[in-house]
Parts: structure tokens; sequence; C-alpha cells
């Protein structure tokens, strides 16, 4: 591979480190998206099953080009700025709530070593970059000058900030275990213990020991995309669409993107962090990044589920969940995991 | 110029900027994005400094959870900012005079034989695997630790302060307590009743 691309390096010359960084970012981003439109599809055809209805089957071969179709109808729409908006700060919103859910990516482990920026503090970048995402909604909330917006962005900006602390405690029990805040490590770590000698991998994975942080992390990461039952933001019978109501065209599809593109963020950084990442649940199967493909995949289908199944919680309700259960769950939880760590029972060393 | 001090001057221009920003803009909403603006270049001007614990704390702490909270109050508000500027020349003197004391403060402290540049030379730099954060946490919980729990006596002391001064019972509200709305069966919210069919004739 280097010795392939050294022709190509030498024509950037100086420039070189900048361009493959892009390449690279290219080659998550790219991905990432279509994923994202296929997201979309996917979303809508589980639930149509689930609900005993086809789901969208007109556009291409069983309304496979269908996200195609959404994309393009939201490219060619018109971008409405209400008049009475604050103008800068309503463009503002939208670029707010993409830029941290991709920028999260920079750090998330596909394989051994295929890592864009294998930093040691990954997942402090991580808490830091996911805890910005609540800007877009509160900007885009506020600068459309309008009832809804607003109150659905207050809603989101409580919300947030509830849920991630027990998201935090939650990745606190992880990396007390597992001794590092680098990704790359912490898999690595869940691939050594008792049950990974004995051809077991998937039991040695952090889910088993951390099962009540795994619960926690699960419920807050769907909190925290304000996905179904926690979507009071967006509530359609309450707020009609909360932040979203006055924007239109791309403004309101970069919403949507971003959305989708931090319920894979979520998905993938529970398979990373309490399932093993690329790690094969058995002995006599290789690793590699399809395991992770396929873990991140059969979270993703638990978020449609419970969008399916669960009614919308009451906001009281979230608050409590959040407040009064999981951050006392979390306190004993981490108290419970140094102790263990310390005892002669620990089965970290 | 090399590429560190480029970052340098590019973070530290926009940060000044915003900070700038902050006092001078006219709508309190946008004074806090710059704040927010502001913290995050200082995060990264902290990253450069090698301390990415810092900078990352920086940026969660007070970006992420702080701001958003400010935000949250100040968006609330209805501010009318002729009315706050009001008294700005009967408090000009008093607060150039505080402005004054800080910069002489700090000039001093920054200029002088304590922290000056001879007095505390830059660190080598760090290797490869020197990590910042378990360096912060071996000085935190070992050589002060005492202080380090002191501080955090202090700041439970204010949460539960703030938390008794706001607390207030309010009577004949109508929320039901969960456990009790959980435990509802279908026995105690229906009952069937039997009865005679009516009949016209």
């Amino acid at each position: 591979m280097e010795s392939m691309l050294q022709p190509v390096a030498d024509f950037f010359g100086p420039a070189w480190p900048a361009v493959w960084t892009l390449a690279k970012i290219v080659a998550i981003i790219a991905p990432l998206m279509i994923c994202v439109a296929y997201l979309t599809l996917a979303e809508r055809k589980v639930i149509g099953y689930m609900q005993v209805r086809i789901g969208p089957n007109r556009v291409g071969p069983k309304g496979l080009l269908q996200p195609i179709a959404d994309g393009v109808k939201l490219l060619l729409k018109e971008i409405i700025v209400p008049s009475s908006s604050n103008k800068g700060l309503f463009i503002l919103g939208p670029i707010l709530a993409i830029a941290p859910s991709l920028a999260a990516w920079a750090v998330v482990p596909f394989d051994d070593g295929l890592v864009l920026a294998n930093v040691n503090a990954g997942l402090l970048f991580l808490l830091a970059i996911t805890s910005l995402e609540v800007y877009g909604v509160i900007v885009a909330g506020w600068a459309s000058n309008s009832k809804y917006p607003f109150l659905g962005s207050m809603r989101a900006a409580a919300q947030m900030v509830s849920y991630e602390v027990s998201m935090g405690f939650a990745l606190i029990c992880v990396l007390l275990i597992s001794a590092s805040l680098n990704l790359s490590d912490i898999v690595i770590s869940q691939g050594t213990g008792m049950f990974a000698d004995m051809g077991l991998g998937f039991l040695s994975w952090n889910w088993l020991p951390l099962l009540p942080m795994f619960v926690v992390y699960l419920i807050s990461g769907i909190a925290e995309t304000n996905r179904a039952p926690f979507d009071v933001v967006e509530g359609e019978a309450e707020v009609v669409a909360g932040h979203m109501v006055e924007y239109s065209g791309m403004a309101f599809a970069l919403f949507f993107l971003a959305e989708y593109a931090n319920m894979i963020l979520v998905s993938i950084l529970t398979s990373v962090l309490f399932l093993g990442g690329w790690l094969s649940p058995v002995g006599f199967l290789p690793d590699g990044f399809h395991w992770l493909a396929i873990k991140t995949a059969a979270i993703l289908f638990i978020f449609l589920w419970a969008r399916a199944t669960f009614p919308r919680f009451r906001y009281d309700q979230i608050m409590r969940l959040g407040w009064k259960v999981f951050i006392p769950v979390t306190l004993v939880w981490v108290f419970v995991v140094a102790v263990w760590m310390m005892s002669p029972l620990s089965i970290w060393s | 110029m090399e590429f560190k001090t480029f970052v340098f001057y590019f973070l530290a221009v926009i940060m000044v900027f915003a900070a700038l920003r902050v006092i001078t803009a006219r709508n309190p909403v946008h004074a806090a994005l710059f704040l927010v603006l502001t913290f995050f270049n200082a995060g990264g001007i902290w990253l450069l400094l090698q301390a990415e614990f810092l900078a990352i704390t920086l940026v969660m702490v007070y970006v992420g959870a702080v701001m958003v909270l400010f935000l949250f109050v100040v968006m609330m508000l209805d501010i009318n900012l002729d009315r706050i500027r009001e008294g700005f020349w009967s408090y000009l003197p008093v607060g150039a005079l505080v402005g004054i004391l800080m910069l002489v403060e700090m000039a001093m402290v920054l200029g002088g034989s304590y922290f000056g540049l001879e007095a505390m030379p830059a660190p080598p730099p760090a290797g490869e695997s020197f990590s910042n954060t378990r360096e912060l946490g071996r000085v935190l919980y070992t050589d002060y630790v005492y202080p380090f729990e002191l501080a955090s006596l202090v700041l439970l002391v204010a949460m539960v302060a703030a938390v008794t001064l706001t607390l207030r019972k309010r009577k004949g509200i109508k929320s039901i307590p969960a456990s009790e709305q959980v435990a509802v069966k279908r026995e105690g919210r229906v009952e069937l009743v039997k009865m005679q069919a009516e009949k016209e004739d």
C-alpha cells in the first residue's frame, strides 16, 4: 500500500499528509451518508412490516431507490428563511447539528488499526463532541423565532444534558475496567479473559460484567438522539416538529442526516464499547470489520423496533427516568465496579 | 512559520475576536454563543500545549453543559439592553478601577520573577506514550488528594445549598408517583356489570 501510493505522495509533495487525511475522511463520510440514506428506507420498511404494511415499494425495484428520490426532492426544494427569524443563526443551526455528528467519526475504530485518528483520549473526545450536538437544536429553535421550535429546543436542552450525565457514568465504568481512553485499546482489552481463552469471546466482552451499564448506555443513546420513545423534542402531536418546523429543503435534510448519523454513531459506539467491536464472538471465526457491521446493524434494528413498539414518554417521565433511575443506578455501579476491581475477585488484571 | 505557530495564531485571533464580541454584542444570545466559540478556541490552544485532558474537559463541561444551561436561561429572558446600559457612566469609574487593578496584578504575576519565561522555562516535549490524563490523575489522587477532596466537598455543599434554597413543597399538584401508575391493573379501572338486555316492544 505504502509503496503503491509513493508516486502520488511525491506528486503532492508537502501537502500530501493533508490530502491523504482528506481522502480518508471522504472514505468514512461517503459510505456513512449512503448508510444514512438506506437507514431511512430500512426504518420505513421495518416499521411497515411491524405494522403489517409493505412500506415504500414504488420507486425502483422493491422501493430500493426511494432514498435517492427523497434526496433529490429535498435538494430541489426551496429553502425558506422566515422574515422575522435571526437569519445568521437560522442558517448556522443545521450546520451545528451535522458538524459534530460527522466529527465524532474521527476516532471510531473500524478494525485493528483502521481508524482515522488513533488518539489516546478518544473516549473523552467523543464525550466532548457528542455534548456539542445539542447546539444545533437550541440555535435552530431560538433563531426560528416561533413558539413550537422554541419549546422543542427547550426540551432538547434539558433532555440531552440530563442523559449525557448517565451516559458519561456508563463510559466511566468502561474506562475503569479497560484502563484506557483509547477506543482501539478498549476493544482489544475485551478480547482477553477466561471465556476468550475458551473460545467463547462474546462472554468476555464488556456487556456481561457491565450489563446494567450496557442497558443504561443504550437507552440513554436513544434519548440522546431524540428518537422515539424519547422524541418529545420533535413530538409531532405536541410541538409539530419541534426545532425543525420552520426549516425546508436541504436545511431540513441536514437535521435529518444528523439524526440518522447520530443513530449509527451511538450504535457503533455501543458495539465498540460493550460488544467487542470488530472481535469475533467465537474463537474459530476470524475477527474483522464485518462483525462490527453486524453488531451495529443489530443495535440499529433495536432503535427501529423501539420506535415501532413504544408510545412516546411524557416529558416528566423522561426527566424522572434520567435523574431518578439512571443516575443513581450508574453511580452505584461505578462504585461496585471500582470495589470489584480492587477485590481478589477481580476478573480484570 | 512553523505549522504549530500558524495554528496557534489562527486559534488565538478567533478567540480574541470572539471574546471581544462577548462584551460588545447587543444580543445576549449572540454573546453567549460567542462565549462558546471562545471556550472552543481556548480548548484548541490547550491541545497545542499537549494538555488534551484539560482541553477536552473544557469543551465537555463548559461548552457541553454549562453554556447549554446558560443559553437556556438567556433565551427565556426578555432582556432590554438599553435599560441595562442606563447606569453605564456612573459605574464606569469603579469598573475601570477594578479592570486596571486586575491588569496590574496579571502583569506582576506574568512579568515578575516568579512566573516569567526565565523562572518557568517550557517543559521538554513529552514522548509519544505520554498520557496527560494518566499523569493528571496520578498527581490529583496522590500528592493533592486532600485539597482535591476538600474542593469536591465544597462543591457538594454548594449543590445541596442550591437545591435547598429552591426546593419548595407545592400543595394541590396533581402528579402521581410513577410506582402507583405502573402498579395500575385492569381490575382497578374497569368494572364489567351484568345487566338485563333492554327490550323495546
